[in-house]
C-alpha cells in the first residue's frame, strides 16, 4: 500500500511546492507503513520524474494521455483517481498550492471521499482507532483547527511553505512506470485553452526582495520611491488590501490571504499596518523590516527590524545608501 | 442569464482572532459579521454579467439564520433572489457542505431552471477547505476551474437548446494568466481581483429590506472530517530590533541588506 505525492512541475522543472510535499511525505509515509510513490502529470513528466528516487519516491508514476499535455483539474483529478484504483493507494498528498488543492479537490469529489486542505502536521496513528488527525490552517494561518480524518482513501495536502522541501537522508528507487488512464473527451472542457505571458523573470512569489506599500504611501505615484528601491534590489513592489481596494495596484501585487502568498529573503513593509489578512500572506518571509510611522502597528511589532519614520522620508534615503554603497 | 452565487458568512477579523472556550468556533462577540471577500467579489461578477447580459442572481448560503443578513447585503448591491439553508451555529464539514448545497441547487433548479453559471469563492476566508465548489459541481455533473480573475461570456447560448454557451475563464498564475472556455452550465471559483465590489446605494439599501428570503432546509449525514478544536498558534515573539527613526536609519538599513546578501 501506499501514500501517492501528486508533483507539479513546469515542463519538466519540478516546483519548490512538490518538494515540499515529497519532504512531507516521507515521514509520514513512514509513519503510516506505507511506500511513498509520486506522480507526475503532462509535458515533460518523463524529466520531472527523473530526479523522484533522491527525493524518496519508490515509484514514480509518469502519466500521460492527449487531454493532460496541459493542465485541467477535472483531467488531472480523474487520472489520480485512475491511479488509486490501479495501485490500491491508500492515501494522496500534495503542496497546499491553488493547483494541488484543486487537483486533490477533484479526486475528493470524485471518489466521495474527505479532504483535509493546507495542513501543518499529520499523524496517521491518530487517535488509535485507525482513524487519522492531524493540525491544519484555518484564516490563511493565523488560527489552528486540530481534526480527525476517518477514510477509506486519505487525501491531505500540505500548507504552502509549511515546510522546506530537502532531498531524502536515504534515496529511494524511483522506479518509473508508465501510466495511461482512460479520460472521457468531455473532461477537455477544463483543460488550459490559451496562456498569457505578462511578466517574465521574478514574480511576487518568487521575488527574493519585496518592497510593500501600504495605506500609508498615499496614493499611487507615490508607489515610485517603492518601485526604484524594488529595481534597485532586484525585488518587486507588492502591497495591502487597502491599496488595491484604493484602485492604486493592480490586484495581482496584492499581498495577503487573499492575495499572493510571498516568501522573500527580505520583505521591507512600508506604511503597512499589518492586518491579519497581510500578515497571513507575508509571514513565510525570511526577514521583514517595517518601515512605519507608528512604533505601535502590529506590522512593526511582529518585524524583526523595523524603522520608525515616514515611508517618503525613508525609502529615498534607502535609494541613495544603496547606491553610494556601490560607487 | 440564470446565475447563482454561493456565500458564506464568515466574522470580519481585526487584529487578533478568538476562540471560543469549547474551541469549535471563532469567539463572535467582539467581531462583526461579512460575506467572505472572494464571494462579495463573485456577487459583484455575477451582477455585473446580468447587467450586461440579462437575466437573473440569485444568491445561496449555508449558514446560521443570522446569514439572512450576507442575503440582504447581496440584495442591497443588485441580486435578485435569495435562499437560506439554515444550520447551527458551527460550520459543517465540507462534504456535508457541498451535499445540502447540490441538493438545495436541484431543488431550485427543479421549479425556476437550471442556471447557466454557478460561482462559488475559490475559498472561503474561516475554515478555508478548498473544496465546496468543486463538491458541488462534481454532483451536479458540471465542469469547474478555480481561481479565476476573469469572465468573458462567449457566446451566452440564450437558453436556444442548439446554441452551447461558452465563459471564457481566465486564472492568474505565476506572471500570466491561463485561459478556459468552459460550456456551460458551469461552476467557476472566483478569487478577490476579479473586480472591485460595488457598495450599496441608499435605493438598493431600501430595496434589500423587502427581499424576500427562501428557507431551504437539508438533512445531510456528516463526512469524514471531524472537528476536534481549533486554537490559536503560538505567537511568533520576536524582539523587534529598531534600527533607527527617519531618513537618518538609511545606513543600518543598507547594513542588514548587506548582511543578508541582497544587495549584490
Amino acid at each position: 500500500m501506499s501514500l501517492l505525492v501528486i508533483c507539479d512541475h513546469d515542463r519538466g522543472a519540478l516546483s519548490d511546492a512538490s518538494l515540499e510535499a515529497l519532504t512531507f511525505g516521507r515521514p509520514l509515509a513512514a509513519a503510516a507503513g506505507l511506500e511513498m510513490a509520486a506522480v507526475v502529470i503532462g509535458e515533460g513528466a518523463d524529466a520531472a520524474a527523473a530526479g523522484l528516487g533522491a527525493h524518496g519516491a519508490a515509484t514514480v508514476h509518469v502519466a500521460s494521455h492527449p487531454l493532460l499535455t496541459d493542465f485541467g483539474p477535472e483531467a488531472w483529478g480523474e487520472t489520480v483517481v485512475q491511479l488509486v484504483r490501479s495501485t490500491g493507494a491508500t492515501a494522496v498528498l500534495a503542496c497546499g498550492t491553488d493547483r494541488g488543492n484543486e487537483v486533490v479537490a477533484q479526486v475528493a469529489a470524485r471518489l466521495d471521499q474527505p479532504f483535509v486542505a493546507n495542513c501543518r502536521s499529520v499523524d496517521p496513528t491518530g487517535d488509535g482507532s485507525g482513524n487519522w488527525t492531524m493540525t491544519r490552517v484555518q484564516w490563511g494561518g493565523s488560527l489552528l483547527e486540530d481534526t480527525t480524518l476517518t477514510a477509506d482513501v486519505h487525501l491531505v495536502t500540505v500548507a504552502h511553505h509549511a515546510v522546506e522541501g530537502v532531498a531524502a537522508e536515504a534515496p529511494a528507487a524511483g522506479t518509473v512506470a508508465s501510466f495511461a488512464p482512460e479520460l472521457d473527451d468531455v473532461l477537455a472542457r477544463t483543460v488550459v485553452a490559451d496562456r498569457v505571458v505578462l511578466t517574465r523573470g521574478i514574480t511576487l512569489s518568487t521575488a527574493p526582495v519585496v518592497v510593500g506599500g501600504g495605506r500609508g504611501v498615499g496614493s499611487a505615484e507615490a508607489f515610485a520611491p517603492l518601485e526604484e528601491l524594488a529595481a534597485e534590489l532586484g525585488g518587486v513592489v507588492g502591497c495591502s488590501r487597502a491599496v488595491t481596494n484604493n484602485g492604486w495596484r493592480p490586484h495581482s501585487d496584492q499581498v495577503g490571504q487573499t492575495g499572493t502568498r510571498i516568501a522573500p529573503e527580505i520583505y521591507i513593509a512600508s506604511g503597512i499596518s499589518g492586518a491579519i489578512q497581510h500578515w497571513v500572506g507575508a509571514m513565510a518571509a525570511k526577514n521583514i523590516l517595517a518601515i512605519n510611522t507608528d512604533r505601535e502597528a502590529n506590522m512593526v511589532t511582529r518585524a524583526g527590524h523595523a524603522v520608525i519614520g515616514d515611508l517618503h522620508q525613508v525609502i529615498p534615503a534607502v535609494i541613495e545608501e544603496v547606491r553610494r554603497r556601490r560607487g | 442569464m440564470r446565475i447563482l452565487v454561493c456565500v458564506k458568512r464568515v466574522p470580519a477579523p481585526g487584529a487578533r482572532i478568538n476562540v471560543t472556550a469549547d474551541g469549535q468556533t471563532v469567539d463572535a462577540a467582539h467581531l462583526g459579521f461579512t460575506t467572505s471577500p472572494h464571494e462579495e467579489c463573485a456577487v459583484e461578477e455575477a451582477v455585473q454579467l446580468t447587467e450586461a447580459h440579462g437575466g437573473e442572481v440569485t444568491v445561496m448560503t449555508l449558514g446560521p439564520a443570522a446569514a439572512e443578513e450576507q442575503l440582504r447585503y447581496a440584495a442591497s448591491v443588485g441580486a435578485h433572489h435569495f435562499v437560506l439553508i439554515p444550520i447551527d451555529d458551527v460550520d459543517w464539514d465540507p462534504q456535508r457542505t457541498a451535499a445540502a448545497l447540490a441538493e438545495a441547487i436541484s431543488a431550485v433548479e427543479e421549479t425556476d431552471g437550471a442556471f447557466d453559471l454557478i460561482l462559488f469563492g475559490n475559498e472561503s476566508a474561516d475554515a478555508g477547505g478548498f473544496q465546496v465548489g468543486v463538491r458541488v459541481a462534481n454532483h451536479l455533473d458540471r465542469p469547474i476551474v478555480n481561481g479565476i480573475k476573469g469572465i468573458d461570456v462567449v457566446a451566452d447560448g440564450d437558453g436556444a437548446a442548439d446554441v452551447a454557451g461558452v465563459v471564457a475563464a481566465r486564472r492568474e498564475i505565476d506572471g500570466g494568466f491561463e485561459v478556459y472556455n468552459v460550456p456551460m452550465p458551469a461552476v467557476l471559483g472566483v478569487k478577490e481581483g476579479i473586480n472591485l465590489p460595488r457598495y450599496p446605494t441608499m435605493k438598493g439599501r431600501l430595496a434589500s429590506k423587502k427581499a424576500v428570503v427562501d428557507t431551504n432546509e437539508r438533512t445531510v449525514e456528516a463526512g469524514g472530517q471531524v472537528r476536534l478544536r481549533l486554537h490559536r498558534p503560538e505567537e511568533q515573539i520576536s524582539e523587534t530590533i529598531i534600527l533607527g527613526t527617519g531618513p537618518e536609519a538609511a545606513s543600518a538599513v543598507v547594513d542588514l541588506l548587506e548582511e543578508l546578501g541582497v544587495l549584490a
